[in-house]
């Protein structure tokens, strides 16, 4: 593959510039180039969501967005959700719940619920789980994190997700 | 309800209790330490070429064209790493049944001269970062002239089927038996004999995080950093392999994310990367794609059981016959042949059988090896049985709740030996059944159900009593002596306490995801008498701690957990010494009550243990010359039995008899793993593990087609359950103590899965009886569950499918009696 482009992205507060091969995965710039390895891979065909990243405040897979179509845009990974070591609702929720297992789809789990409580504040629970469809857990059969989401419900407001 | 015998704990009371996870910090803040998340100083990246044919001999490959990439620093095949160890030596099968002949294949990690499934090993390629070299696997060009495939494996054991390895002149690699009792003049005796040839269909254990593998030579030492259960035995096998002595070899599991049984083994790539790494003199990482998981990570299940079960016309059992057919795939891994025999300890379930007698017969097929995934041979033995307990009831038209009752062993005949001579610990199988009775109001479901029956709407529910075997395992039973696996079974634990008084426990259990850092800080910080928050748990790295056999069959806790109990136990004791010497007391006369160590009678005179850490570290006059200095106490633990948790689940489905979509609306667990260390990481094992039975029986399955091409290679093929399908569960326990452990305790990590396929089946069965449905195998996908109903409506006679005239002619009818989903004869006489 020749030839690069420059990017120029907001990660978690932080302007980041690199030159990138065209093709770089999003997932990819963010673990293997800028070292934020919270963001995990799972599947490859966007299944999973375990790479689940916010992309100008809405969560994307960022398996399936290149590295260049992040250029100019503002990016936050579960690196930036907790605040001066402070947790956000959400971490807590899972941790208070027992909302996670081998913790390896949590972060995208995790930015994936912030996205939903955005967009619905207070949902019900088929509301979680539907919201939630496109976050694989193998370890957890999903009960004790559409628990976590439920707690953090209504806590999130005024909380930078 | 029982509670942990608390002789030996200090009164802190923290067994018990749900303490929250200390393993979670930095796992919600993103700062997981897995395999992946790794890259190290001159790291080079390692891909696979592998076979596109399920069968084939290779005449050529040409590397030429993948070297003359840019980035790519090296092509190896299985000629390129001759000389390294690893084209001598294949990867390792542990089992060697006494008296067993069985044909094992030389499974080579690269591929030599020919590939028998798809994805096998070709080349590996070796770059500079993780996308040349997956570039530069389309540049290595390898001619296959391709061979007959055999895919089924019935069409396997046929004369005349292609061979998988024709040096064999047969595809069956062995048969295995055990009987005890006469089950054939048992049925020959029997009331009523019901039959039925059940599939348990191949599945994927599939854990979120792929395989990984990093390998970092430093010298003539080599350090692996991998997604492994089992660290200790993996740097075991690849000291053999590599011809490198075990000191020189470090392997670490950082944090893993799942194993599910797919973890536990030595694969191929691991030793790929480090003969690698070796060759090169340099850091090398492999990651597998998703597809590469699907495809050549271990598979499980795969058998067809042909069961007849004999009884009286009252509904008792008299005999349990089963045959056994296990497609293993091509190649054996560490356990692959021995798997489908492994559940054979709990063969008879809950129930009192007299008569039972297995036969299994392991067949090589051209697709991946089959071997431990969640439940390894538990889950098949229970669902054939419990759906078989249904299909019973039905054939005397006695309510399964009934069936159950009829035939359990009782709570008053433990511990209780089996007709096969197992020795189940303790048991109450009626106290789970009755716990779950209190929950489901089976009176006022079938009423419901009748009424929702009168609207075409088909609601059922499934029971599933199950018992399971874990614990593993009592090495003499086992071991090369017993069972026939070359190794045994036994925990390591050290226990210590620092100067300050903190402590640090080792465990040769490698958990990964199942918070056992939690509940083993629990069990040390009580019989220490300290806080479970100054409790930190190490395990997953052979530099660190004694040899341990890793995590799987639900051991960490009835066999890692106590000897981490027994290891704290001979620090108390020592600690009781010291106390007692600078008190002036007797030791026996020394006791730890919350959290302090106190002269029996005067709870003035007392001490911390960072006071007697302290005075371990730097001995004051008072202790005798000859006082051996620190606070350190090792154990190893081997159990003299098993443990046999058990409990009661049942499912609620509607099934939409116009689409076949099956929806799970209840599923309530009561389940009985001893007495609980910490409740709230029971619930969750058994929350993830009903998910793991129930996305078998309803969405799951490994797919070749008869080409041997993987059809469900990715996610988006092979179906997961998602937080949308399910129901939030259900769940109750019973305590009943093991007599086996001090802890009491049993395993917990597999028994959801175990349990909850036939409670999903003979639900659905239950909800379709009414339109002549008296049997489905899983999985229960739409499809499936539409042409049973077609096939039990009978050939396209335009009667009416629902009551309420809904006619489904327009779907297509007509395919009854025909095609995989079609039921079997049913049996019963």
């Amino acid at each position: 593959m020749s030839g690069t482009v420059r990017v120029r992205v907001d990660v978690n507060g932080e302007t980041r510039e690199n030159e990138v091969e065209p093709r770089l995965l999003l997932v990819h710039y963010l673990r293997d180039v800028l070292g934020l390895t919270g963001t995990h891979v799972g599947c490859d065909t966007t299944n999973c969501g375990a790479c689940t990243v916010h992309l100008n405040g809405e969560s994307v897979k960022s398996c399936t967005v290149l590295a260049a179509q992040a250029d100019g845009a503002e990016v936050k990974t579960i690196e930036g959700m907790s605040q001066n070591g402070e947790l956000h609702p959400l971490q807590q929720a899972f941790h208070d719940n027992h909302g996670l297992q081998c913790g390896y789809c949590t972060p995208g789990m995790i930015m994936a619920a912030a996205d939903l409580l955005q967009r619905n504040p207070n949902p019900s629970e088929e509301e979680v789980r539907h919201g939630l469809e496109g976050n694989l857990c193998r370890c957890t059969g999903y009960h004790n994190i559409v628990k976590s989401v439920l707690d953090a419900a209504g806590k999130t407001q005024g909380v930078s997700a | 309800m029982s509670t942990v015998d608390d002789t030996t704990t200090g009164g802190n009371g923290f067994v018990g209790q749900a303490i929250k996870r200390k393993e979670d910090r930095p796992l919600i803040t993103g700062r997981g330490n897995y395999v992946d998340n790794m890259q190290l100083p001159g790291m080079q990246w390692m891909a696979v070429v592998r076979s596109p044919v399920a069968h084939a001999a290779i005449t050529s490959i040409d590397t030429a064209a993948a070297k003359q990439r840019p980035g790519v620093v090296a092509v190896y095949t299985a000629d390129d790493l001759a000389g390294s160890g690893i084209a001598e030596t294949g990867i390792p099968m542990f089992w060697a049944p006494p008296g067993v002949e069985i044909k094992t294949p030389v499974h080579f990690p690269l591929a030599r001269g020919e590939v028998k499934f798809a994805g096998q090993a070709v080349a590996v390629v070796i770059g500079g970062d993780r996308y040349s070299v997956v570039d530069a696997v389309e540049d290595v060009f390898v001619e296959y002239d391709e061979k007959p495939v055999v895919i089924d494996p019935e069409a396997a054991l046929q004369d005349g089927s292609p061979l998988v390895h024709e040096d064999f002149g047969t595809n069956k690699t062995h048969d295995w038996s055990i009987d005890g009792g006469d089950a054939d003049g048992a049925l020959a005796e029997a009331d009523v004999v019901v039959e039925r040839r059940i599939v348990n269909h191949r599945i994927s254990g599939a854990p979120i995080e792929p395989r990984s593998t990093i390998a970092d030579p430093r010298g003539d030492e080599l350090t692996i950093y991998s997604t492994t259960q089992i660290p200790h035995i993996l740097r075991f096998a690849l000291s053999g392999i590599l011809g490198m002595p075990e000191d020189k070899l470090r392997v670490v599991a950082p944090h893993v994310g799942g194993g599910f049984g797919a973890k536990l083994q030595v694969y191929g790539e691991e030793i790929l990367v480090a003969a690698a790494a070796r060759k090169l003199g340099r850091p090398v990482k492999w990651t597998e794609s998703r597809t590469e998981h699907m495809a050549t990570s271990h598979h499980g299940r795969d058998q067809i059981n042909h069961v007849k079960i004999g009884a009286t016309s009252d509904g008792k059992i008299t005999a349990l016959k089963l045959h056994t057919i296990a497609d293993v795939g091509a190649y054996f891994q560490i356990l692959t042949p021995f798997i489908p025999e492994l559940g054979f300890p709990v063969a008879n379930g809950c129930y009192d059988i007299p008569n039972v007698k297995l036969d299994f017969t392991c067949v090589f097929t051209n697709k991946f090896a089959t071997d431990a995934i969640r439940g390894a041979g538990r889950p098949e033995i229970t669902h054939f049985l419990e759906v078989m307990m249904d299909q019973l009831a039905a054939a005397l038209g006695v309510d399964p709740v009934e069936i159950r009752r009829r035939n359990f062993i009782a709570a008053d005949a433990f511990p209780y030996e089996t007709a096969l001579g197992i020795n189940y610990d303790s048991g109450n199988y009626q106290g789970t059944l009755d716990k779950l009775l209190t929950h489901v109001d089976m009176q006022a479901f079938r009423q419901e159900q009748e009424q929702m029956r009168a609207q075409g709407k088909y609601r059922g529910i499934g029971l599933s009593t199950y018992v399971e075997v874990c614990g593993l395992a009592p090495s003499r039973a086992v071991g090369p002596q017993g069972v026939g696996l070359q190794a045994a079974f036994w925990e390591s634990a050290v226990v210590r306490v620092t100067p300050s008084g903190s402590a640090i426990v080792f465990s040769g259990a490698s958990p990964h995801g199942q918070g056992l850092d939690t509940s083993y800080a629990q069990i040390a910080a009580d019989r220490l008498g300290i806080d479970v928050q100054n409790v930190e748990v190490l395990h997953g790295d052979t530099n660190q701690g004694p040899f341990g056999w890793g995590t799987y069959g639900s051991r960490s806790l009835a066999v890692g957990g106590e000897a981490i109990a027994r290891a704290a136990n001979k620090v108390q004791d020592k600690a009781k010494r010291i106390c007692a010497a600078l008190l002036e007391a007797a030791p026996e006369d020394i006791e730890l009550v919350d959290g302090k160590f106190q002269v029996k009678g005067s709870p003035d005179k007392s001490m911390t243990m960072a006071e007697i850490s302290g005075a371990a570290h730097i001995p004051p006059n008072e202790l005798p010359a000859d006082f051996e200095p620190g606070l350190d106490e090792t154990s190893f633990y081997d159990p003299e039995n098993f443990v046999f948790p058990f409990g009661a689940h049942a499912c609620v489905v509607d099934v939409d008899a116009e689409s076949g979509k099956v929806d799970i609306v209840r599923w309530v667990a009561v389940d009985d793993c001893g007495p609980a260390i910490n409740p709230m990481l029971i619930d969750g094992q058994v929350h993830g593990g009903i998910t793991h039975g129930i996305g078998q029986a309803l969405f799951e399955q490994i797919v070749y087609d008869e080409n041997g091409q993987l059809v469900t290679g990715t996610f988006v093929d092979y179906a997961l359950p998602t937080a949308a399908e399910l129901p939030s569960y259900e769940t109750d326990r019973q305590e009943t103590r093991s007599p086996v452990n001090q802890l009491g305790v049993k395993g917990v990590g597999e028994a959801g899965t175990i349990a909850a396929s036939p409670a999903v089946v003979n639900a659905v069965i239950d909800a379709l009886r009414p339109l002549g449905v008296d049997y489905i195998d899983m999985p229960l996908t739409p499809l499936r569950v539409w042409e049973t109903i077609q096939a039990a409506q009978g050939p396209g006679d335009g009667a009416p499918l629902t009551e309420q005239g809904a006619e489904l002619d327009e779907h297509g009818r007509g395919s009854a009696g025909s095609g995989p989903t079609a039921p079997e004869e049913g049996g019963a006489a």
